[in-house]
């Protein structure tokens, strides 16, 4: 029972991570259709920004916020600089211009920072708390709560703000969108920026974790875009149940099935896309769309 | 002068030319009706008027020009367009889709009233308020595209086929209320419409296009009693 609740517990963690991420990805697609394969890579780049920006001497908060805060600019110049142009285009080259964006990151960051494995400073203290004889860590529930607020905040702004009604009005129909004066560009420039931030948040969490180097969020962004087609592309919500799920299924697998262990994890995302192609193409609660003809 | 003015209109897609220069103008509370077989280009007109296609001449809203800005700058100038093929967003409900046609206005009050003015024109809207707008009848829909489309509170309200898919009772019921908002609330309105007779029974103007070309004006009088014009152009 003690192995099975630390396992779960571990789960969680690692899968507020990919929820973050996947979070990201389910946004920019939902706002504009593009599967964004550079989202890890981005978000490790936001990682490395919090690092440097903690090695001159800001505190690992202040790092994490003004990373963000940056990471949004970046990745609203990097949408108007490289995706605008392919925005119309076939599904094919806007994929292929995302796997441009994922290799020129991760090369810029090994030019910058180099490829030796870096330990950026933990966010939350490694204690840990006890309840008979379970020990949750602290950064378990830290890392948890960080995305119950931020994917809140999230919520909050889609349903109930004016910029939120736009984003999703741009996501669903862009020609009705200008028609009713939406600046349809600057918006899917904010969506951009706003998931870039929120995979950040992702890859600066995950860093203490799986330790900072430019190839860090490659497997974390396999499990989160398993996450997102789980959860439903579209589907926020979905996005992070789909990554704790996915989290906790990982971990109890590693840790029941004997020939899984720690190597072939990466195994159980892998099922998890095909099992949801096969059976559920749109996803846990992701929406099918029937229009009436 | 008049509300709307247009003068000398080229537009087109890419290197195809579909308007060749036309001419024509709104006044204020007036209904003035496009008509003009398939590919006329009745469509490209609307969409020039709007900033969605690459445009030169002159087009000017009570004085301003409107050539070179941007769809939602002119948009903000409160000229509301309903294209063809409904143009609401299918996956929003009913309420939604009021609340985004009046996205650029601020005035919150106003646009709650407005919001109610229009579920006391469409009661049906306002008993699929919470419905998605692609479950809606083509009909209601439409409905939908024109409350929208009046949510922003136009100077004038350009309208891409309001007949097009829909069983003849319904056009009808369209048109009466495209005429009785015009009379109620002095609504502006440019409408293109392949089907002559109804269009003209709402317009006061009316301008024929062929082939990307004016070629017969007048009073909606004037067109309907032309026996030449009905011949040659509307084919009844």
């Amino acid at each position: 029972m003690t192995k099975f609740v630390q396992l779960v517990v571990a789960g969680i963690e690692i899968g507020s991570i990919y929820a973050l991420v996947a979070l990201a990805i389910v946004i920019i697609y939902a706002s504009t259709g593009l599967k964004n394969l550079a989202q890890g890579e981005m978000a490790m780049f936001s990682a490395f920004i919090a690092f440097q920006l903690y090695t001159w001497g800001l505190g690992p908060w202040l790092a994490l916020v003004v990373a963000v805060v940056i990471t949004f600019f970046l990745a609203m110049g990097l949408q108007q600089a490289v995706l605008r142009p392919v925005q119309d285009s076939s599904l094919l080259t806007v994929v292929i211009v995302t796997l441009g964006v994922f290799l020129a990151l991760s090369s810029l960051a090994g030019f910058i920072w180099g490829y030796l494995i870096q330990a950026p400073p933990a966010l939350f203290p490694e204690s840990a708390i006890e309840i008979g004889s379970i020990r949750i860590g602290v950064p378990a529930i830290g890392v948890f709560l960080v995305l119950l607020v931020l994917a809140g905040s999230l919520f909050a702004l889609f349903q109930f703000t004016k910029v939120g009604l736009a984003m999703r009005a741009v996501a669903a129909n862009k020609e009705t969108s200008m028609l009713v004066g939406v600046p349809v560009n600057r918006v899917i420039m904010l969506g951009f920026g706003l998931a870039a931030s929120l995979g950040a948040a992702g890859g600066i969490f995950a860093a203490p974790k799986v330790f900072l180097e430019p190839f860090m969020m490659l497997t974390v962004l396999i499990y989160a875009l398993a996450s997102a087609a789980f959860g439903g592309l579209d589907s926020p919500l979905g996005a992070v149940i789909a990554g704790i799920f996915i989290g906790v299924v990982e971990n109890l697998a590693g840790g029941y099935i004997g020939f899984i262990g720690s190597d072939l994890k990466i195994i159980v995302p892998l099922v998890i896309i095909l099992g949801t192609l096969i059976f559920r193409p749109q996803g846990l609660l992701g929406r099918k769309y029937i229009p009436r003809v | 002068m008049s509300l709307l003015e247009v003068n000398n209109l080229v537009a087109g897609y890419g290197p195809v030319q579909v308007l060749h220069g036309i001419s024509l103008s709104v006044d204020e509370g007036q209904v003035a009706v496009v008509l003009g077989a398939n590919g006329a280009g009745k469509t490209t007109t609307l969409r020039a008027l709007t900033g969605m296609i690459k445009t030169s001449g002159s087009i000017t809203l009570d004085g301003e020009e409107l050539v070179g800005k941007k769809t939602d700058e002119i948009v903000r100038r409160r000229i509301a367009h309903v294209p063809q093929g409904r143009g609401t967003v299918a996956q929003f409900s009913v309420d939604e889709n009021l609340d985004l046609g009046a996205y650029i206005r601020s005035d919150k009050a106003a646009v709650a009233a407005d919001k109610n003015k229009m579920f006391e024109m469409f009661p049906r809207l306002a008993e699929r308020r919470k419905q998605a707008a692609g479950s809606l009848s083509g009909g209601e829909q439409q409905m939908l595209a024109i409350a929208r489309a009046l949510m922003l509170d136009p100077r004038i309200l350009l309208l891409d086929e309001p007949s097009l898919g829909l069983a003849p009772l319904i056009i009808k019921n369209v048109f009466d209320t495209l005429g009785q908002i015009n009379k109620e609330f002095n609504t502006t309105m440019l409408v293109v419409e392949q089907n002559a007779n109804l269009a003209l029974g709402i317009a006061q103007t009316a301008f024929v296009l062929e082939t990307g070309e004016i070629v017969a004006s007048g009073s909606a009088d004037e067109i309907r009693n032309d026996d030449a014009i009905r011949k040659a152009y509307l084919g009844y």
